[in-house]
């Protein structure tokens, strides 16, 4: 059997955050090329600086200035950076306390290699050109006996966005398979469920009833009824039409699970449960293993489908 | 206190790939139908259900609420989920049978890791304002915490490869492993690093599972399992997630979980440690004496489906209850950074 369709899958979000009084001292520092820690309730210095106690989770709130040089407490060797990391060209990652402080700070030094760093070599701060107020204010550390770059004046900061991107390979289930294979070509394939006989489209992995995989084809026609609907009104991001416009529930003859999709060709004022649908398709040469081959549904003409033939499909 | 036992545990394969969805349901069909036919029960036997999972894994929002679909749940059941490894959904659904809510809980995890980039993932769960920014990776920070052990002499590189080398060794009884095999450790230290001073052999392989466990009170237990692994302890620790602040050498919150949950005197423990060093630190932590059998199935070096591979570890060290083998047995777990959080869970037979 080949594999089931899989895809590429890339998220990404900018998380942006509000920061506080100690992230955001912290933070604003960094951008004046300055490092602060706090005072915890055993007299250590914790750099980065914690909101509480890690012992005994009193608020915390004795900042301390620390220096921007240190030495590194212990370190592994990343030979292929990942995307994302301080540096595109191997460097080690590292915990380094700093000169001031009794906790570590963990990031990157740029070492050249592995034979070059140890536990216990004196590292610098190597500040980045353009400050925003971020942990990546620090371009990453280098090894230095010599002191860091001068201090430098900069407003406060009090949020911070981090980008965070992830990529994935998404892999159709071994029902939804044939399903978008079948929209390739035009032709609409549920499954049917062998233990209460439901048809749906779209299959899924498992039948959310009985918990078994759905095994018999069904090929289904691209008319039907519509169960239920809403009239969008409200313009929200990435919408393909201007609203209003109405967003339906279809099923399709033959089917038992009705799938949402888009009306057009009817006012919305005249759109009612039971109306009877077909699909048009885009032209063939837009195809390709999605249910946007179907553009919309729009009214078939047919009389209306009686309640009972799709009440228990709401 | 109700009496609570382990009744029932199946797994997965694990496996580098599968060509299934990130939603786990073609893994878990299977070893729901294993775990309950094995039992005699269906799945309106069970009172309630808990999983272990995580969307970051799955690249999908609510991967965990797909994943319902492979129970069937009609009629409606009691649900709950947690992002964490389903050792934590299992502690829930103990403590659910404790409240006597219901007295049978089937528990379950799942994680399709070839997905994504498992070592990119998981800086998902490092402190989103100071250390994830920097994208820290799972080997890189495991190797630091590897090579301040080598420096205090607490482990070395060969006492590390032979943690693999018996890992691979006892797979050989375990048909559901990824790894397994007669490896000597002093060839696995010919072998170049992965990230300094890691070697392939010091990390779990990536790893595509899931696995179930079903727990029962009382006589119900009794009814549906001969010999019952009743859980006798049942405790978990969290360290700060600052991990710059811990001494990373130990895991107090380990030693702390062990303790109250009476480690003492187990025969075999099945341990949650993703990285070679990671088990030697463990046995320190927990105070296993070297007449305890350690991951006698090969542990998670022999396959690390994540968010399923804690709660297989209870499955795999109730299992030796429930075959006879031993009489008091430890099941490990850990979630977050460098061993932050561990769960600690021994059972008991009882003639």
């Amino acid at each position: 059997m080949t594999r089931p369709l899989s895809a590429p899958l890339d998220v990404g979000f900018d998380y942006t955050r509000s920061l506080g009084p100690t992230l955001g001292r912290f933070l604003s520092d960094l951008r004046r090329r300055r490092v602060t820690g706090i005072r915890g309730s055993d007299g250590r210095v914790h750099v980065p600086p914690l909101e509480y106690d890690p012992v005994t989770a009193e608020r915390l709130h004795e900042f301390v200035d620390v220096a921007a040089t240190g030495v590194v407490r212990g370190w592994s060797w990343i030979p292929e950076p990942l995307e994302g990391q301080p540096l595109d060209r191997p460097f080690a990652w590292a915990l380094i306390q700093l000169d001031g402080a009794d906790t570590s700070l963990l990031h990157a030094v740029d070492a050249g290699s592995p034979e070059e760093i140890s536990t216990g070599a004196r590292v610098r701060v190597r500040w980045r050109g353009e400050r925003v107020g971020a942990i990546t204010d620090i371009e990453c550390f280098e090894l230095s006996d010599e002191p860091a770059e001068e201090p430098a004046e900069a407003e406060d900061v009090t949020m911070v966005t981090t980008p965070v991107t992830l990529h994935y390979t998404h892999s159709a289930s071994p029902t939804e398979d044939p399903f978008l294979r079948g929209l390739m070509e035009g032709r609409l394939l549920g499954q049917r469920c062998p233990s209460c006989e439901k048809v749906y489209f779209p299959p899924r992995p498992a039948c959310p009833t009985d918990g078994v995989p759905t095994t018999e084809q069904v090929e289904l026609a691209d008319h039907g009824t519509i169960t239920t609907f809403c009239v969008v009104n409200v313009p929200f991001l990435g919408q393909r039409i201007p609203p209003p416009y109405v967003s339906a529930y279809v099923l399709l003859d033959g089917a038992d699970i009705p799938f949402l999709h888009l009306l057009l060709g009817v006012a919305p004022e005249d759109v009612r449960m039971g109306m009877r649908v077909e699909a048009v398709w885009k032209p063939r040469e837009e195809w390709g293993p999605t249910m946007q081959n179907i553009d919309h549904f729009r009214p078939s003409g047919e009389p209306d489908a009686p309640f009972d033939s799709y009440s228990q499909h709401l | 206190m109700r009496d609570i036992a382990v009744v029932g545990f199946a797994q997965t394969p694990c496996v580098r790939e599968t060509d299934g969805t990130t939603n786990g349901v073609e893994m878990l069909v299977p070893i729901f139908h294993e775990v309950l036919g094995g039992l005699g029960l269906t799945k309106t036997d069970i009172g309630f259900w808990c999983s272990g999972s995580s969307d970051y894994l799955a690249g999908r929002a609510f991967s965990f609420v797909s994943a319902v679909d492979a129970i069937g749940a009609f009629p409606p059941i009691a649900e709950s989920h947690v992002e964490m490894d389903a050792a934590w959904a299992l502690y829930e659904a103990w403590v659910k049978l404790l409240c006597g809510e219901v007295d049978t809980a089937l528990v379950y995890g799942f994680g399709k890791s070839s997905a994504g980039q498992l070592r990119r993932v998981m800086a998902m769960q490092l402190d989103p304002y100071l250390v994830t920014p920097l994208w820290p990776d799972t080997l890189g920070l495991a190797g630091i915490q590897a090579r301040m052990g080598i420096e205090n002499g607490l482990w070395d590189e060969r006492a590390m490869a032979a943690v693999a080398a018996q890992s691979r060794r006892n797979a050989l009884s375990n048909p559901l492993a990824q790894l397994s095999g007669e490896v000597d450790a002093d060839d696995l230290l010919e072998l170049p690093y992965v990230v300094d001073p890691l070697r392939r052999h010091d990390c779990a392989p990536i790893t595509d599972g899931a696995a179930t466990v079903v727990l029962a009170a009382g006589d119900r237990a009794r009814e549906l399992c001969e010999r019952p692994a009743w859980i006798t302890g049942f405790e978990h620790r969290t360290d700060s997630p600052s991990f710059g602040t811990r001494d990373l050498t130990t895991s107090p919150s380990a030693v702390a979980a062990g303790k109250a949950a009476g480690a003492d005197g187990v025969q075999v423990a099945e341990l949650h440690a993703p990285f070679t060093h990671q088990e030697i630190l463990l046995r320190q932590a927990l105070g296993l004496g070297d007449d305890v059998t350690v991951n006698p199935s090969g542990g998670v070096l022999a396959g690390n489906p994540m968010f399923s591979a804690g709660l297989a570890r209870i499955g795999e060290a109730a299992r030796r209850i429930h075959d006879g083998t031993a009489s008091k047995v430890l099941g490990h777990a850990t979630s977050g950074p460098l061993l932050q959080q561990n769960l600690v869970c021994v059972m008991e037979g009882r003639e």
